[in-house]
C-alpha cells in the first residue's frame, strides 16, 4: 500500500489527543520531510547582473524573503537553491557547474531572467551561454528583464510547490545508490 | 590646448601628423595626432616628462579595426594643466604588434590586455601579456572585422 494514501495524512498532520501525559503527531515521512525542506529552502549567494540587483530588494525588508525560509548562505555546503541572477558567460559557466556539485542534494536550481534563460538580448553573443539549462538542470524558469521581487517570489513558491510532491522514497539518490549496492552484496 | 604647445610636440616628432575633422563632424576640440608606431612610445614619454605638457592620465587605451589596418587610440588628459590629448597609430592588420606603454603609465597594463585579448595586437615589453576577460583557452580575436564564430557546447 502506498504510504501517501492517506487523506489524513498526506493533507494535514492527525493529533492524537488522548496519549497520557500529552499529545502525539502522527503524519508521514514525506509530509514531515517535505514541509521542512520547503520551509528552509537556503539559497546560495549569488548574483551574475543586473537581476541580482531585484535578487537584494527581494532578500531585502520591503520583500523579506526570511519569512519563506529562504536565507542566503555564504558557501555552496549549506545551499539548497541556486538563483542563476543575471548573464552566464561562458568564462562563468564552468564555474556555475563547479558550485552546482558543491551543492548537497535535494538541490534545486531557478534561473531568474531572460539571460539565464536562453541568453536573452545576448542571443548572438560570442561570449554568453544561451541558456544556463546547458550547464545545469534547472527547476523553475523565471522569465522577465529583470524580473520584479513579486515574480521572484513566485517562483520560489513555484519550487516550494515542487518539494510539496517530492516523495523520500527519489529525492536522495545516492542512498538509493547505496541500498541497491547494499542489495546487491546481500547485506540487506 | 594652445597652439604653441602643439607646435613645440611637432618640432620635437616631426613624424607627428594633426588629423583634422571631417565637414561637418562633431570632435572634441582637444587635437589629435597620428604617428608612426614606431614612435608612438617615445613620443608618450615626452608628453608626461615634458613640464609645459604633463599629461599624466592615460583616460582611455584602445584599438579600431578598419579592415586594412588597425588603429590604435590613446585618449590623454593633464590632471594639472586641465588640457586633452588624443594620439593614434595604425598597426597592420596581420600580425599587429606596438610598444607597451606601461612604463610610461601604469594603468596601461589592463587596457592594453583588454586590446590584446579582443583585437589581437601584441603590446611589445608588456610585464604581463594575458588574456583579461574571455577564458584563458579562448580562440580568435573577437572584435576583429574577420572573427568567425565556431559554435561551442554553450550555444
Amino acid at each position: 500500500m502506498d504510504v501517501r494514501s492517506g487523506v489524513v495524512l498526506d493533507r494535514l498532520p492527525l493529533v492524537v489527543e488522548k496519549l497520557p501525559g500529552g499529545r502525539l503527531v502522527t503524519t508521514t515521512a514525506d509530509f514531515f520531510i517535505d514541509w521542512a525542506t520547503e520551509s528552509s529552502v537556503w539559497p546560495l549567494t549569488f548574483g551574475l547582473a543586473c537581476c541580482a540587483i531585484e535578487m537584494m530588494a527581494a532578500y531585502a525588508s520591503r520583500f523579506d524573503f526570511d519569512r519563506l525560509g529562504v536565507i542566503p548562505r555564504g558557501t555552496p555546503r549549506q545551499a539548497d537553491m541556486i538563483i542563476v541572477a543575471g548573464t552566464v558567460t561562458k568564462k562563468m559557466a564552468p564555474r556555475i557547474e563547479r558550485l552546482y556539485h558543491q551543492m548537497p542534494d535535494p538541490k534545486f536550481v531557478l534561473s531568474m531572467g531572460s539571460c539565464s534563460n536562453t541568453g536573452g538580448p545576448f542571443y548572438d553573443s560570442y561570449s554568453v551561454v544561451k541558456g544556463v539549462d546547458k550547464v545545469v538542470p534547472v527547476d523553475v524558469y523565471l522569465p522577465g528583464c529583470p524580473p520584479r521581487p513579486d515574480a521572484l517570489m513566485y517562483a520560489v513558491l513555484k519550487i516550494q510547490e515542487k518539494i510539496k510532491k517530492m516523495s523520500i522514497k527519489d529525492r536522495l539518490p545516492q542512498t538509493q545508490v547505496a541500498i541497491e549496492a547494499m542489495k546487491q552484496a546481500g547485506a540487506v | 590646448m594652445q597652439a604653441e604647445l602643439l607646435a613645440k610636440i611637432k618640432e620635437s616628432f616631426p613624424q607627428a601628423a594633426e588629423e583634422a575633422a571631417k565637414e561637418g563632424e562633431y570632435r572634441d576640440p582637444a587635437p589629435v595626432l597620428t604617428v608612426p608606431k614606431e614612435s608612438l612610445a617615445a613620443l608618450c614619454k615626452l608628453l608626461r616628462d615634458d613640464a609645459a605638457l604633463a599629461f599624466d592620465y592615460l583616460m582611455n587605451l584602445t584599438a579600431v579595426d578598419y579592415k586594412d589596418r588597425l588603429v590604435m587610440v590613446y585618449q590623454l588628459y593633464s590632471m594639472r594643466l586641465k588640457h586633452k590629448i588624443t594620439l593614434k597609430a595604425a598597426l597592420p592588420t596581420d600580425g599587429p604588434a606596438i610598444d607597451s606603454v606601461t612604463s610610461v603609465w601604469k594603468g596601461a597594463d589592463w587596457l592594453e590586455r583588454e586590446v590584446f585579448d579582443l583585437f589581437g595586437v601584441t603590446f611589445t615589453g608588456h610585464p604581463d601579456p594575458r588574456r583579461i576577460l574571455l577564458p584563458e583557452d579562448w580562440v580568435g580575436h573577437p572584435l576583429r572585422k574577420n572573427y568567425t564564430r565556431e559554435p561551442d557546447r554553450y550555444d
